[in-house]
């Protein structure tokens, strides 16, 4: 319990200390990042050991009043779920300092102090349990993303700075005006209060209600998955955004929406997630096949790999929606798997940025004779990303298709094609980059990985390895979570039924 | 009432702070005189030590409350928290205006005095319990300011825009007081309570028919004052041409006492009546709300920029008016609170960044502000994300507290509308964050003295009082939360 409310306190106090360290010393700032950085994932690490993979519930709870009317509780807490999500953010956390040591030369202090910043705000949206306090920490994760974005970009980052924080802003409001709406219906923020007033019927939304309460949550979560359409921001902000910012943002922000789904919507509109299921299912698979065929066409790098997430987290709305504990499983699976191969992803190409200082593919080609190891570590990560079997990304996309198929037979015929695409564009990149003939710039620019490359590098392979090979490592916690998810999901479906016609009700509740 | 007209020792404690502040404002003109040229800066200090004075007396106040005067004042918990505010505001501003004052060569009492002044108007409007007392309230407090916009008299901006707020302003006090005069005529009172009363028997007053065109006369009147469509027109010319410390002093305190009067006359008084002036509130509250932040997108002008972003929030505080209810009111009374931190906060640091003549008041002028300045540009971002309404500033708990009322009283449309204007608004403050941390500093620009003394100490209060809310907003929020009781 101490160990949970220490993953909140200290980013909090690493961010205050940081702000303290003299700015004439870069050093001392990247040293003392690193080392807070560490200590937070070793607190995360621990855990593990205090956390009972087979309850499904929240554990670990902190709950004390914070403000007293309106009743806001400072409430946090860990399922099988979330947990693993604080672990990928403070894992990625201290690589993203390590990635940023050379690559971030002006304002060392400040970057360092937001990333903690948005270590805070990333953790506090897993660990949240009370609605306002949820929305708290998605907010404070918005400011420090933007300054990264908007501080330390490229060329048209005040552009996409703005945008991100614009798309985000617009669909939180909305999210906020729901939250107030559910605390004036029930009087509480609180995510276990508010679950047992609607599965003891004691708090009943109309149909227009629960739809609206819905789609008000599903729009900010939407973009920040983000879903097609609402995903014009993501390619613009990860080009811009230092090598850093696209790694957090694409492995861990993009989670925060993927998890409002699984989280908020499901559960606390059941009805509303079934009927609005179909087109959200249709926008997931244009998602995963726009996505991949676009990028399939860029000669950005990175804006390749932006794409990419958009059609990898298709499948993982694909998961979620298709409401089977399979698909479920696979969803939350893939959000972990995307966060480590598409994060390693923008990292190698932000090392091949560092040293030849363009993103653009056609200024590589051959970098495999300079550089082989960067190639075979590139080669690993790509063939992780497109879903190769005993690598990580394949153990979730099975899992997806195979939800997605019990659901409908058609949608998982569908989604396959992004596998197909997926593995198209990764190894044409691939082979545009690496292989081929040097060309002078290349081979006066290239050079091989140096050991802190190797640092950052290598526990991100060992996951890719891992998590292909040993997923009951993780997958039966998920799904002791997933599972009272959509057991709620049940209950809900079959109260509306005993409201609209008790006849049917009664008959339904013998049968259970 | 033939007792006495001799006021009692109680009904004299309970104008206490009015009457420290017009004393200080008095010692400080009979002083003025006898000091010369740059000196008179210090009569500051008497200003400030009247004001901490005034501010202790209006909290002790809180102790006794009652009604003085044969009720024309009424010190309950409502109009100690409206006080304590004004006066507040006026610390601030006192803070703000010394180093400026100095830079301009315009030492001078008369200046504390007129702030004095107009703080002991406000103050008076936040107490009064009767529309002949209001009225009095605001004048003022009005015409204090008008000479306060007008202080710099050399500079043209400044006359223009002290003359526009004066002509203006002189014709919306007269609807007030027309629109007072329609509301005698229906009721046979100038007390809020017995109005009050009349309207409760509903519709057999005679009169109710007009009761609505009274309220919307009177509306004119305080509308002015808040800067509310349709008359917020001034706003952006008066805070542009106004000194930077008078622009902060005008956002904060009259702003702050006319939302006062605002729900002792509307909530009170014609409380029974809401079903005929809710629209209204409705309608002005949509349109303040989009104008000033559309509007506020297209400024170069930071002073031009706050002007219209202080239209916006008053377009907020009024969605909260338009609730018409307890928590309403108490989310009235808190955004008043942080408003007046964020925003007088964000116009000091205007003031210290403006240089000698306001030279330096474009938006680029604050280019690369973050790494001249880090302090003080980080304090300016403390408050534009206050200003935006980021959780863990008090902006935040404010626009939480007004659409959580709002929505409480299903006003389902106008909370989307306001919440999706509040985010349009996020776009043109951080454009002010853009310029200061990503845009690299003009060859041209000013070298700025540290932030210190007085205006940092205004700066820092604002600052630590914005996140302070932010994070522990129950401080003061119960405390308005038993008050809106109050003004029912």
């Amino acid at each position: 319990m101490i160990l949970l409310n220490l993953c909140l306190a200290l980013p909090a106090a690493a961010f205050l200390l940081l702000l303290l360290v003299p700015r004439s010393r870069p050093g001392w700032s990247r040293w003392s990042a690193l080392a807070a950085s560490l200590v937070i994932f070793a607190v995360s690490l621990a855990l593990l050991a205090e956390f009972d993979g087979s309850n499904g519930g929240f554990q670990l709870e902190t709950n004390i009043p914070w403000i007293s009317a309106p009743s806001i509780r400072y409430h946090v807490g860990v399922d099988g779920m979330s947990l693993w999500l604080v672990l990928l953010t403070t894992f990625l956390t201290p690589v993203a300092v390590l990635i940023s040591w050379r690559h971030i030369a002006a304002r060392v202090k400040e970057f360092y102090a937001f990333l903690l910043l948005l270590e805070l705000g990333l953790i506090g949206v897993f660990v949240a349990l009370d609605l306002f306090l949820f929305y708290v920490f998605w907010e404070v994760s918005l400011v420090p993303m933007y300054f990264l974005i908007g501080i330390w970009g490229h060329e048209r980052r005040i552009y996409a700075a703005v945008k991100f924080f614009l798309y985000t802003m617009a669909g939180s409001v909305l999210m906020l005006a729901a939250m107030i709406y559910l605390y004036n219906l029930a009087g509480t923020f609180d995510y276990g209060l508010l679950m047992a007033d609607l599965v003891s019927g004691r708090m009943q939304l109309g149909a227009r209600q629960e739809s609206l309460l819905f789609l008000a949550f599903f729009v900010a979560f939407a973009i920040k998955v983000p879903l097609v359409p609402f995903h014009t921001w993501l390619p613009d902000a990860h080009v811009e955004a230092p090598t850093a910012g696209s790694v957090i943002l694409a492995s861990v922000m993009l989670k925060m929406g993927c998890y409002g789904l699984i989280r908020f919507c499901l559960p606390l509109f059941p009805t509303a997630s079934r009927g609005n299921a179909p087109w959200i299912v249709l926008l997931a698979i244009v998602g995963i096949i726009y996505g991949a065929l676009v990028a399939m066409v860029q000669p950005n790098m990175k804006k390749l790999v932006a794409y990419s997430s958009v059609s990898h987290l298709g499948f993982v709305v694909l998961g979620v929606f298709s409401f089977t504990q399979l698909g479920l499983d696979g969803a939350v699976y893939q959000m972990l798997n995307h966060g480590i191969s598409t994060g390693a992803l923008f990292m190698l190409v932000g090392y091949m940025y560092e040293r030849r200082h363009s993103l653009e593919i056609s200024a590589y080609g051959g970098v495999a004779t300079p550089a082989p190891m960067l190639a075979s570590v590139f080669m690993i990560t790509s063939l992780a990303s497109l879903g190769l079997p005993s690598l990580n990304n394949f153990v979730g996309e099975f899992l997806v298709l195979q939800g997605a198929a019990q659901a409908n037979f058609t949608w998982a015929v569908f989604a396959a094609i992004g596998v197909i695409l997926s593995a198209c564009y990764l190894l044409w990149l691939y082979q545009r980059t690496f292989l081929g003939e040097a060309s002078d710039e290349v081979k006066s620019h290239m050079f091989d990985l140096v050991p802190r490359e190797w640092a950052a590098t290598l526990p991100m392979i060992v996951l890719m390895v891992w998590m292909g090979v040993a997923a009951q490592t993780f997958l039966p916690s998920i799904g002791a979570a997933n599972a009272r998810i959509l057991d709620r999901m049940q209950q809900g479906v079959v109260m509306d039924v005993k409201n609209t016609m008790p006849a049917r009700g009664t008959e339904v509740a013998r049968a259970r | 009432m033939p007792d006495s007209f001799i006021p009692t020792s109680a009904e004299l404690l309970r104008i206490l702070p009015e009457i420290i502040l017009v004393l200080a404002a008095t010692l400080i003109m009979v002083l003025a005189p006898l000091v010369k040229g740059r000196e008179q800066n210090a009569l500051g200090y008497v200003s400030l030590y009247g004001l901490v004075a005034a501010l202790a007396a209006a909290l002790s106040g809180y102790f006794d409350p009652g009604p003085a005067f044969h009720q024309l004042i009424l010190v309950d918990g409502f109009a100690t928290y409206f006080r304590v505010l004004v006066i507040f505001a006026g610390i601030l501003t006192t803070l703000a205006s010394y180093q400026y004052l100095r830079r301009e060569d315009a030492d001078s009492g008369e200046y504390y005095a007129l702030l004095l002044f107009s703080v002991s108007g406000q103050s008076l409007m936040a107490a009064s319990n009767d529309l002949i007392m209001i009225f009095i309230g605001l004048e003022i407090s009005s015409l204090a300011s008008y000479v306060m916009a007008g202080f710099l008299r050399n500079r043209a901006q400044a006359i223009e825009a002290a003359l526009k707020y004066f002509l203006l302003g002189s014709f919306a006090t007269a609807f007030l007081l027309y629109g007072v005069a329609w509301i005698y005529g229906i009721t046979g009172s100038t007390y809020l309570l017995t109005i009050r009363s009349v309207f409760e028997r509903g519709a057999q007053t005679p009169g109710i028919l007009l009761a609505g065109a009274a309220a919307a006369l009177i509306f004119v009147g305080f509308a002015f004052k808040v800067a509310a469509w349709p008359f917020q027109s001034w706003a952006p010319d008066v805070y542009q041409g106004a000194p930077v410390p008078v622009a902060a002093f005008l956002s904060a305190g009259p702003k702050a006492a006319a939302f006062a009067v605002f729900v002792r006359v509307f909530v009170t008084a014609l409380g029974p009546i809401g079903g005929r002036w809710e629209p209204l509130f409705w309608l002005s509250a949509l349109a303040t709300m989009l104008i000033g932040n559309f509007a506020a997108l297209v400024q170069t002008n930071i002073k031009r920029l706050l002007a219209y972003s202080s239209i916006a929030h008053a377009g907020y505080v009024l969605v909260a008016m338009t609730a018409h209810s307890e928590i309403g009111t108490a989310a009235v009374m808190f955004y008043m609170a942080a408003y007046v931190l964020m925003n007088v906060g964000a116009f000091a640091v205007v003031a210290h960044v403006c240089g000698r003549q306001e030279r330096f008041v474009e938006l680029e002028d604050f280019a690369g502000l973050g790494e001249r300045q880090p302090v003080s540009a980080a304090l300016l971002t403390v408050f534009l994300l206050s200003l935006i309404g980021v959780p863990l500033t008090a902006g935040f708990f404010g626009k939480f507290y007004i659409f959580r009322a709002a929505l409480q009283a299903d006003l389902v449309w106008l909370t989307v509308l306001g919440l999706l204007a509040s985010a349009v608004a996020a776009y043109y403050y951080l454009r002010i964050i853009v310029i200061m941390y990503m845009h690299q500093p003009a060859e041209s620009a000013a070298e700025l003295p540290p932030l210190r003394g007085a205006l940092g100490a205004a700066v820092w209060i604002s600052a630590a009082g914005t996140l302070v809310l932010g994070i522990f907003p129950s401080l003061i929020l119960n405390f308005a939360g038993n008050s809106a009781l109050l003004a029912r």
